[in-house]
């Protein structure tokens, strides 16, 4: 098992990391400190690990970081301007929609993907575009009601 | 994190075949199956061949006279939200929106769709089982109440895919390249049942790699769809499905083929639901005679018994739903 570079940007910042072929992009990710990228189930079942690759949301738990080579990584801790938050953040805080908060960064990311291909999405797809993540205290009204008021922010 | 092995990441199909080539090597694509599969130690693997930077496998792309070609690569959110598929092959776009999550549908492959392994929980754990080269099939006498109900031989495991399905409804064929070149063949007889092997699901060899899927164009008068029963709302594996394709001509099915998901080794074609509606007026009562038919040959086991009127009523709604 040789080590091998992989290049990527994470946050805006191009990083070269030098990694094992088995690495996951979710323990690279954990260990160069972006900790807003959750362990959870490690089996593409409770997302909270997700991550935005090149814009669109994917478990980090089922991706190689060798298969990083070359893309945009989102995480959590880029999604603030500065001390500024991101309109969905600040719904998320407005509505309630953070309890444990294990699974926010997740639902936050799943939601900026939304939001960013379809400014006005339908509670529906609202739904659906959270369906791949957990979260066991919600219930997903808040959340759902969270997404929605930050797209109506936006208009 | 994973055990040891090599990574390669070749630029041709050419490459990409040699490299596969040796034993424990093994094809990555979105890795999303492959990954649960080596953590679950399912099997080992020496060296891992990533194919994703292999330009031709990538796309969607018209054929000259009509029809599709779909790059093995092409994401499942690709296939879900492009137009043409939506147009033209409703069932496919369905089945591929069906497949897991929004985050699995955006790493998940077309190809990978195809090959992904069993979902059976004893292949999937410690159990040294049929299909793992061991003695027994722990489901038969097991918990099984996500097993096969027709098809099944000595295994019970059913074919996890939702697009595989749609494509044999469709009449897709498929290209895969191997050592000694490339060869296309229907779908339909891409996979194997545990009858013709008991621990591979498809005929492909060392080497080979699922190089695209070709569709012809949608003959007039097509309709057709997918239809999923999960045991979650959110996402998860097909309870039984059925991918339907009609062609209609002056009020009557003119040609059938319905393929169930969730219930066999291999999407299962149904003949004899698919001769109950040909030449039939497609209403209520075509639907009960071809939903009945479907089934009248399943075998359920201790505890999947319930699949049998499930498929029934995906039929018959999917049918009606599609009679208007």
């Amino acid at each position: 098992m040789k080590a091998m570079e992989v290049r990527l940007n994470v946050n805006g910042e191009a990083k070269q990391w030098t990694i094992a072929p088995g690495d996951l992009l979710l323990d690279v990710l954990r260990r160069e400190g972006y900790f807003g990228v959750k362990r959870g189930c490690e089996a593409g079942e409770c997302g909270a690990c997700t991550v935005l690759l090149d814009g669109k949301p994917i478990n980090s738990c089922l991706m190689f970081a060798a298969q990083a080579e070359g893309a945009d990584v989102l995480t959590i801790e880029g999604v603030a301007h500065g001390s500024t938050l991101h309109p969905l953040q600040e719904a998320f805080l407005d509505h309630g929609a953070v309890q444990c908060g294990f699974c926010t960064p997740a639902m936050i990311l799943n939601a900026k993907a939304l939001l960013d291909r379809k400014p006005h999405p339908s509670e529906e797809e609202v739904r659906e575009a959270l369906a791949g993540t957990y979260c066991r205290c919600t219930g997903f009204r808040k959340p759902v009601e969270a997404v929605l008021a930050a797209a109506g922010a936006k208009r | 994190m994973l055990a040891k092995f090599s990574y390669r990441r070749p630029a041709s199909i050419q490459e990409a075949t040699a490299a596969a080539s040796r034993t424990e090597a093994r094809i990555l694509a979105g890795g999303t199956d492959l990954l649960g599969c080596l953590r679950d130690g399912v099997f080992q693997a020496s060296r891992l061949v990533s194919i994703n930077g292999i330009k031709e496998l990538k796309g969607i792309r018209p054929r000259a006279g009509g029809g599709l070609r779909i790059g093995a690569l092409t994401t499942l959110t690709e296939i879900a939200g492009n137009q043409q598929i939506l147009d033209s092959y409703p069932v496919l776009a369905q089945a591929a929106a069906a497949v897991g999550s929004p985050q699995l549908r955006n790493q998940g492959t077309l190809g990978g769709n195809l090959c992904q392994r069993p979902r059976c929980w004893y292949f999937r754990g410690d159990f040294h089982c049929l299909r793992k080269g061991g003695e027994t099939c722990f489901a038969a006498a097991g918990q099984n109440q996500l097993h096969a109900i027709l098809g099944g031989y000595e295994c019970f495991m059913v074919h996890p895919s939702d697009t595989a399905p749609a494509l044999v409804a469709l009449d897709a064929k498929v290209s895969v390249a191997g050592r000694r070149g490339t060869r296309q063949m229907p779908l339909a007889s891409f996979f194997v049942l545990p009858k013709a092997s008991l621990v591979k699901e498809n005929v492909l060899e060392p080497g080979d790699v699922v190089a695209e899927v070709l569709l012809e164009a949608p003959p007039s008068g097509t309709r057709g769809a997918y239809r999923k029963v999960r045991e979650r709302g959110s996402f998860d594996f097909a309870l039984a499905g059925a991918a339907i394709v009609l062609a209609m001509a002056e009020g009557k099915v003119r040609t059938a083929r319905v393929v169930l998901s969730g219930v066999a080794p291999v999407p299962w074609r149904s003949a004899e639901a698919e001769q109950a509606l040909v030449g039939k007026q497609l209403d209520a009562a075509t639907a009960g005679v071809a939903a009945a038919a479907a089934v009248k040959a399943a075998v359920p086991l201790g505890e999947n018994g319930y699949k049998v009127p499930l498929v029934r009523g995906i039929l018959e709604e999917t049918l009606i739903a599609l009679a208007v």
